[in-house]
C-alpha cells in the first residue's frame, strides 16, 4: 500500500490524525487515547498488516509528551512512523501496545524510566537501566541533577 | 516395624546468573526462575554499563556523537558509525564521493567478519571447546592489523566522518585484503570440521532454543538470529546503503529457528561477506575521500531514521533536529536490546546449560544493549 492509502486507511478511523509527508516515511500524529484500536487494526487488518515495530522511543516536547512508534510490514514492506501525542506533560498516560508487538514490552520500560510515561496495563512496568531507587526522569528536558550531569 | 513416609518439598526457586559469569560476555544479570534444572523464566537485568549515551549525544555535536557510536557495539564500530554519517549526510543531502562508499562497504563487511570469528571462537568456549577460541581469535587478528594499518586503530577505529572518511586506505590495504581472504577461504572449511559436525555439539544446539518466524517479527529479532528462523530483514536488501546495491550476495535465510540454525547461518555469512569483499576490492574508484563540511554542523528542522545491518542485526539512528548544533532527541535502536527481549521466550522449558547455548547463539554485545 502506498503512504495516501496508509493516510486513507487511518483518517477513515481517526479523522483527526495529522500526517506530515516526510523525507522517509509518513508521519501521523494522533491523540494517544487512540493509540489502542488503532495500533491493533494497523497490526491486524490484511491490507495493512504492520507486524514489525522495529523502534519505539519517547520525546520529551515543551508542552507535551510523544510516544514514535516506528512501524514495518514484512509482507508489503511498507513503512509508517506512527506518533502518540500526550498532552498531560505532569502525568503523561498511554496505553502499553506490548500484546500487539511482544518487543514494546523492554521499549516500553526504556521510555518509562527516561520519560515518566506510563504505559497503562503494562505487565511488568519497573526501571530498566537505572537502579530502582533512581529518582526523577532523566531524559526529559527540565531534569536536573547536579552530581551526576555533564556540565557545558 | 512403624513406616516412615517422608514427603519430599518441591518449589521453584531463583538463582543469579551474572553479572559477572563467563557466558553473558560482559555484565549482563540473569534472574533464573527454577524448577530442578529447568527454566521456568528468565529476567534480564540490565544497566551496568548504562553510560546514557543519548542524553550526551544531546550536547555533543554531530561529528562527535559518531565517536560515541562505537562505544555501544563494539565488534561492528565501523557500521555504528557509518549509521550517524549516513544519517547526517541524509539531512544534509551530501552525495559522497564513490570511492568512499565502496571502502566503506569493504570495511563493513571485514567488520562483520571480524565479529563473526569472535562469535565462533567464544561460542565454541562457551560450550566447553577451547580450540575454537584460538582459531578464531588467530584469523581475526589479521583483519584488526588491517584495520590498523589503515584506520590507524584496531577496535575502536573511528574512520568515518560525516561526509566521508577520514583519511584515504594505506597502499598495502588492497594487497593485504586479497590476501586474508585467499587464506580465510582456505581456513573455513576448518571450522566446519573442527566444530559443525562433532557429535556432542550437534546435540547441544539441535532442537535448541526455537523461536517461529512469527514470534521473531513480533520481538523484533533481526540479523542472522531472525533470519535463522526465516525472517527476511536484511538491511542491506531491503534500503541498500553505499555499494550493496552493486554487488551480488544472497540474504541467508534459515527455516528451523534453533540454535543449530543461527550456527549455520552466520558460517553461511561469512561466505557472503568473503564474496562481497572479493567483488569491491578491485574495483576502488579514484577520487576523493570526503566533501568539505562545514566545522559546526547544523541540522535542518526535521527528523530523520537511518537503518544498517550490523553483525547483530538492524541498528537505527533515529534524530529529531531543530535545526541546533546538537539534536534535540537522539535515538539509538540497537538490534541487541530485541533480540535479547526474545531469550525469556526462547529459553522456557530448557536446561541452564542449554540457556548457554541460547546465550551464545544470540550473540549479545552487553553495551549495545545498555547504551
Amino acid at each position: 500500500m502506498h503512504n495516501e492509502g496508509i493516510q486513507k486507511f487511518i483518517l477513515d478511523r481517526v479523522p483527526e490524525a495529522e500526517c506530515v509527508e516526510g523525507t522517509q516515511f509518513l508521519q501521523v500524529t494522533i491523540p494517544s487515547e487512540k493509540i489502542l484500536p488503532l495500533a491493533s487494526e494497523l497490526k491486524s487488518n490484511e491490507a495493512t498488516s504492520f507486524d514489525f515495530l522495529f523502534c519505539l522511543t519517547g520525546v520529551d516536547w515543551p508542552a507535551h509528551m510523544e510516544v514514535v512508534y516506528h512501524l514495518k510490514s514484512t509482507q508489503h514492506q511498507h513503512q509508517l512512523v506512527l506518533k502518540a501525542k500526550i498532552n498531560s506533560r505532569e502525568n503523561p498516560e498511554v496505553a502499553t501496545v506490548c500484546h500487539i508487538w511482544r518487543t514494546a514490552e523492554l521499549h516500553e520500560r526504556e521510555a518509562y524510566e527516561l520519560f515518566g510515561i506510563k504505559f497503562l496495563n503494562h505487565p511488568d512496568l519497573r526501571r530498566l537501566l537505572l537502579p530502582d531507587d533512581w529518582e526523577g526522569w532523566p531524559m526529559r528536558k527540565d531534569y536536573d541533577d547536579p552530581i551526576n550531569m555533564i556540565a557545558y | 516395624m512403624e513406616e516412615v513416609t517422608q514427603e519430599l518439598e518441591s518449589k521453584e526457586y531463583f538463582i543469579n546468573m551474572g553479572p559477572q559469569h563467563p557466558s553473558t560476555h560482559g555484565v549482563l544479570r540473569l534472574v533464573l526462575s527454577l524448577d530442578g534444572e529447568i527454566i521456568k523464566k528468565v529476567e534480564p537485568h540490565l544497566g551496568y554499563i548504562h553510560r546514557s549515551i543519548e542524553k550526551m549525544c544531546e550536547h555533543d555535536s554531530y561529528q562527535q556523537i559518531v565517536h560515541l557510536t562505537d562505544r555501544m557495539d563494539y565488534l561492528s564500530c565501523h557500521i555504528n558509525n557509518e549509521a550517524v554519517c549516513l544519517a547526517v549526510e541524509q539531512a544534509l543531502q551530501l552525495e559522497v564521493p564513490d570511492r568512499v562508499k565502496v571502502i566503506r562497504t569493504i570495511i563493513d563487511e571485514l567488520t562483520r567478519l571480524s565479529s563473526h570469528q569472535l562469535w565462533w571462537g567464544v561460542m565454541g568456549m562457551d560450550l566447553g571447546a577451547i580450540t575454537t577460541f584460538l582459531y578464531g581469535f588467530r584469523d581475526r587478528e589479521i583483519i584488526t592489523d588491517i584495520f590498523e594499518e589503515t584506520c590507524g586503530a584496531r577496535l575502536t577505529m573511528n574512520y568515518n566522518i560525516p561526509g566521508g572518511l577520514f583519511f584515504d586506505i594505506h597502499p598495502n590495504f588492497q594487497k593485504r585484503t586479497k590476501d586474508f581472504i585467499t587464506y580465510f577461504r582456505k581456513k573455513l572449511p576448518e571450522y566446519d570440521t573442527l566444530l559443525t559436525n562433532n557429535v556432542i555439539f550437534m546435540q547441544r544446539m539441535k532442537g535448541i532454543g526455537k523461536l517461529s518466524k512469527e514470534d521473531a517479527i513480533s520481538y523484533g529479532v533481526t540479523g542472522p538470529t531472525g533470519r535463522a528462523s526465516g525472517f527476511s530483514c536484511d538491511v542491506r536488501k531491503q534500503h541498500p546503503y553505499m555499494a550493496y546495491d552493486k554487488v551480488n550476495f544472497k540474504e541467508v535465510l534459515g527455516t528451523e529457528g534453533d540454535c543449530l540454525a543461527r550456527y549455520k547461518c552466520r558460517i553461511a555469512e561469512m561466505w557472503e561477506s568473503m564474496s562481497i569483499i572479493e567483488q569491491l576490492i578491485d574495483n576502488i574508484p579514484e577520487g576523493p575521500v570526503k566533501v568539505p563540511t562545514k566545522a559546526v554542523i547544523k541540522l535542518p528542522k526535521g527528523e530523520w531514521y537511518q537503518k544498517v545491518e550490523t553483525a547483530r542485526g538492524e541498528f537505527g539512528v533515529y534524530i529529531i533536529s531543530e535545526g541546533q548544533r546538537s539534536p534535540y532527541r537522539l535515538k539509538f535502536r540497537s538490534p541487541g536490546f530485541s533480540n535479547l527481549s526474545a531469550l525469556d521466550h526462547m529459553a522456557r522449558g530448557c536446561k541452564i546449560a542449554d540457556l548457554v547455548a541460547i546465550m551464545s547463539t544470540l550473540d549479545l554485545v552487553i553495551p549495545d544493549i545498555d547504551r
